[in-house]
């Protein structure tokens, strides 16, 4: 049904509702836990399953097309920088156990705070460049790609 | 109303939906504005939203140009053969141009790129992907948009844009409710840059009840992107140019990893190839410029992905489907096989789901494809979107009026979806567009073109009245009957959207009609959409997420006024295999080698259609054939 949570785990704390692109993960007033109000809006994304901190949440593929009996896993590790997956066919005849990495760097490093660098230059603002280039953006030295450095024009309606 | 009213004033650009696209454009502005007020709002949570919320198994769009792979006038060429020659060249040079620095800040920023062992370079799945690990790409990109963002609002879905009330055209901001609250919220802003999503959901898709959800491009890419800017006047391009998916059957699941890089292929239901024997007929229908297979094989230019299409289209119809994908040669490669599944995981682990479900290990056997339901979006195979200006320096005067990827509406900036005649970007390219809509967007603040905004109250509070209507209308009504869906005055957003997938499909090229139209078929189409729309004016919603789906239903209506519009207009059967007009069933380059532009006048909702012309990147020495691959 996509998405579906065991009674027994949930203690309605949340994190899938308020991660849930398709806003269809929501508390039950009854029960006080979560579950999928509108399955036919669930992509499946797992998002929800991966924020699960009790591993309360799995997936039941569609019902219009997936037979009863598989399983497909997931255990995201943010302190380790990984995911972990495993697959378990209807027929019992194949298991599959896959891990890869989800960030190179600790959470929050990575990225800059813009506010903080070098403002840009007059020169920069009037230019073609984005923040950080040229950088990355050539094979040789030089500035922006344009149509006079490559050679090129626009013509209008020319058939190629 | 019981809700409050929660205003945010002074802000400077303001950035509507945070996907890729609008990330790209938060994280710039704060470089180019380091003392404007930016803020986010965002209809889910900005650490999971959009159409990378599930993960990316490859970056679909770098150049490597540092590396000396390609130029962007390369990627230009590509695009443009792959969409029949419909693209805007300065638009896609200027992403391309710049797509390499963003994705080699992804990798700064923490992104697993895989690497080539031998040339250390990003490990390439095809001429322009790169493969990745990209389970948390969306928590990533979300980090260093809301570093620089000065607030995220998440969970508000931005329902229309403010106008300003001195000046004729141009944009003040936004109006919206909070999903978990029901607040309502208004956005003051001297710039908008509309990055919300392309639009799933307006056709029929192949699946039924429960399985509805598994739509090739999210369920929640509501159209936003369309709805927001059509409903301010914005012009419109290419709005007719939907695409259809050929992918695994039901789970949808990508095939580009499986073809470029596993080097599988596909087959009839007899074990043949079938796509050539369809080209000599394809060809009486597009001309030998855009399908010539003998210069395709020798130089490697590629197929267009529709006539792909129209050749699987063609042969399932012929009684020889399913198509396979021969799968069972690479996956006896324990290290292939392993990709072919992290492939799913990374990006569309439903079809991971579907196979364990079914027992179909690709390992012995070889799982179907199907042709998907057509989809309204921008940054995939297909270019539908607002008609923005492009940069200075690349473009010619009928596609520049100042501001780089500003609409025909002043101060409305587009990224992503959201900007039309620019496909083949991808996650990186419309991060890529948000980044230069943000530069531009704060240089139009610059230049004093946001002074003297002013908007009425009495604009603020009648689109409050607007937004809640539905409310107002489930209650009034709710207790004329006992109990249940069915009420004589009211539909609730499901029926609604019922009924525009049936006659999106019926009426303007859905699956159960093997995407064909004609003339009469679009203008009985346009004509229930008008019902329809009258009965928008009457949806209800018993709650606040019942809300939601009404807004994001009127979004998707008045995208798909705007394709039935678009596909009346362009008079030639264009994209074989993404759609058929039976009434002019030949590609016309005398007539309709042009872009189509239209605007809805959002007071009376009448259209004005209008064709602009098509101007191609050439070499100065008059050259610009070579091909791309």
């Amino acid at each position: 049904m996509p998405t579906f949570v065991y009674m027994t785990r949930c203690d309605g704390c949340g994190h899938c509702v308020d991660i849930c692109p398709s806003d269809i993960m929501h508390i039950d007033k009854t029960t006080r836990r979560a579950y999928n109000i509108e399955p036919n809006m669930c992509w499946e994304c797992y998002s929800c399953v991966k924020a699960c901190p009790h591993q309360a949440i799995d997936v039941r593929g569609y019902a219009d097309f997936a037979p009863l009996g598989h399983s497909v896993r997931v255990k995201r590790d943010e302190e380790k920088g990984v995911i972990a997956w495993r697959i378990k066919f209807r027929n019992g005849e194949k298991e599959m156990d896959l891990l890869a990495p989800i960030t190179t760097k600790p959470w929050g490093s990575g990225t800059p705070q813009l506010r903080e660098v070098e403002a840009p230059s007059k020169e920069q603002r009037d230019s073609q460049l984005l923040f950080n280039e040229p950088k990355y953006i050539r094979f040789d030295e030089g500035d922006i790609h344009t149509l006079e450095s490559n050679g090129l024009k626009m013509q209008q309606g020319v058939n190629y | 109303m019981k809700y409050d009213t929660i205003v945010e004033d002074d802000i400077d650009i303001l950035v509507c939906g945070a996907g890729l696209g609008g990330t790209g454009a938060a994280f710039e502005a704060r470089y180019w504005g380091q003392d404007k007020k930016i803020i986010i709002a965002e209809k889910a949570n900005i650490d999971r939203s959009g159409a990378v919320a599930q993960g990316l198994y490859a970056i679909n769009c770098y150049m490597g140009t540092r590396f000396g792979e390609n130029n962007p006038e390369d990627h230009v060429r590509y695009a443009r053969i792959d969409l029949m020659g419909m693209v805007r060249e300065d638009l896609l040079f200027d992403m391309a141009r710049h797509v390499d620095s963003t994705v080699h800040q992804f990798e700064e920023w923490g992104l697993p790129l895989m690497k080539d062992p031998d040339s250390g370079n990003y490990l390439r799945e095809g001429r322009w992907q790169i493969m990745i690990h990209g389970e948390s790409y969306k928590p990533i990109v979300a980090e260093a948009a809301k570093k620089s963002a000065d607030k995220v609002y998440n969970r508000i879905c931005v329902t229309h844009l403010l106008m300003d009330d001195s000046k004729k055209n141009r944009v003040a901001g936004a109006v919206g409710f909070n999903v978990r609250t029901g607040n309502y919220h208004v956005f003051k802003s001297k710039t908008v840059v509309v990055s919300a999503g392309g639009a799933s959901n307006i056709f029929k898709p192949r699946s039924v009840g429960e399985g509805a959800g598994r739509v090739w491009y999210a369920p929640w890419s509501s159209g936003s992107a369309y709805g927001l800017l059509i409903g301010a006047g914005a012009k419109m391009t290419q709005m007719e140019n939907r695409i259809v998916l050929a992918r695994f059957k039901d789970g949808y699941g990508p095939v580009g990893a499986y073809f470029l890089h596993l080097k599988t292929y596909t087959q009839n239901g007899l074990g043949e190839e079938y796509e050539s024997k369809w080209w000599p007929s394809l060809q009486e229908i597009v001309g030998k410029e855009y399908l010539d297979p003998e210069v395709s094989h020798l130089t490697h230019r590629p197929i267009p992905t529709c006539l792909r299409n129209h050749a699987f289209i063609q042969e399932v119809n012929a009684g020889r489907g399913p198509i396979h994908m021969v799968t069972m040669e690479a996956f006896q490669d324990p290290h292939l096989e392993e990709i072919g599944w992290h492939n799913f995981l990374g990006m569309t682990v439903g079809q991971a789901v579907l196979w364990a479900s079914t027992d179909v290990d690709p390992k012995y056997e070889n799982p179907e494809l199907t042709t998907s339901e057509p989809y309204v979006m921008g940054s995939h195979a297909t270019g539908c979107g607002a008609w923005c200006s492009g940069p200075s320096d690349l473009s010619p005067p009928e596609y520049y009026w100042g501001y780089n990827r500003m609409t025909t509406v002043e101060g409305l900036f587009g990224a992503g979806d959201a900007v039309g005649g620019t496909p083949h970007a991808f996650s990186s390219g419309s991060f890529t567009e948000g980044r230069i809509a943000a530069k531009a967007a704060c240089q139009y603040i610059d230049d004093g073109k946001a002074e003297g905004i002013s908007i009425s109250e009495e604009q603020i509070e009648r689109r409050k009245e607007e937004i809640y209507k539905p409310m107002d209308t489930y209650n009034v009504y709710r207790n004329e009957i006992t109990a249940g869906s069915v009420n004589p005055n009211y539909i609730n957003p499901r029926q609604a959207l019922d009924r525009l997938q049936k006659l999106m499909d019926e009426y303007a090229g859905g699956v159960t009609v093997s995407y064909m139209t004609n003339e009469k078929l679009l203008n009985i189409g346009l004509k229930k959409l008008k019902l329809l729309e009258e009965d928008l004016e009457k949806v209800a919603a018993e709650d606040i997420h019942e809300l939601l789906r009404a807004w994001e239903i009127k979004h998707r209506h008045l995208t798909s006024e705007a394709v039935v519009q678009h596909t009346l207009f362009r008079k030639e059967t264009r994209w074989p295999g993404y759609y058929y007009r039976g009434d002019c069933m030949k590609l016309d380059d005398k007539n309709w080698h042009v872009l189509t532009v239209s605007r809805r006048d959002p007071e009376s909702g009448e259209y004005t259609m209008e064709k602009a012309p098509l101007y191609h990147l050439v070499d100065v020495d008059g050259k610009g054939k070579e091909d791309a691959a």
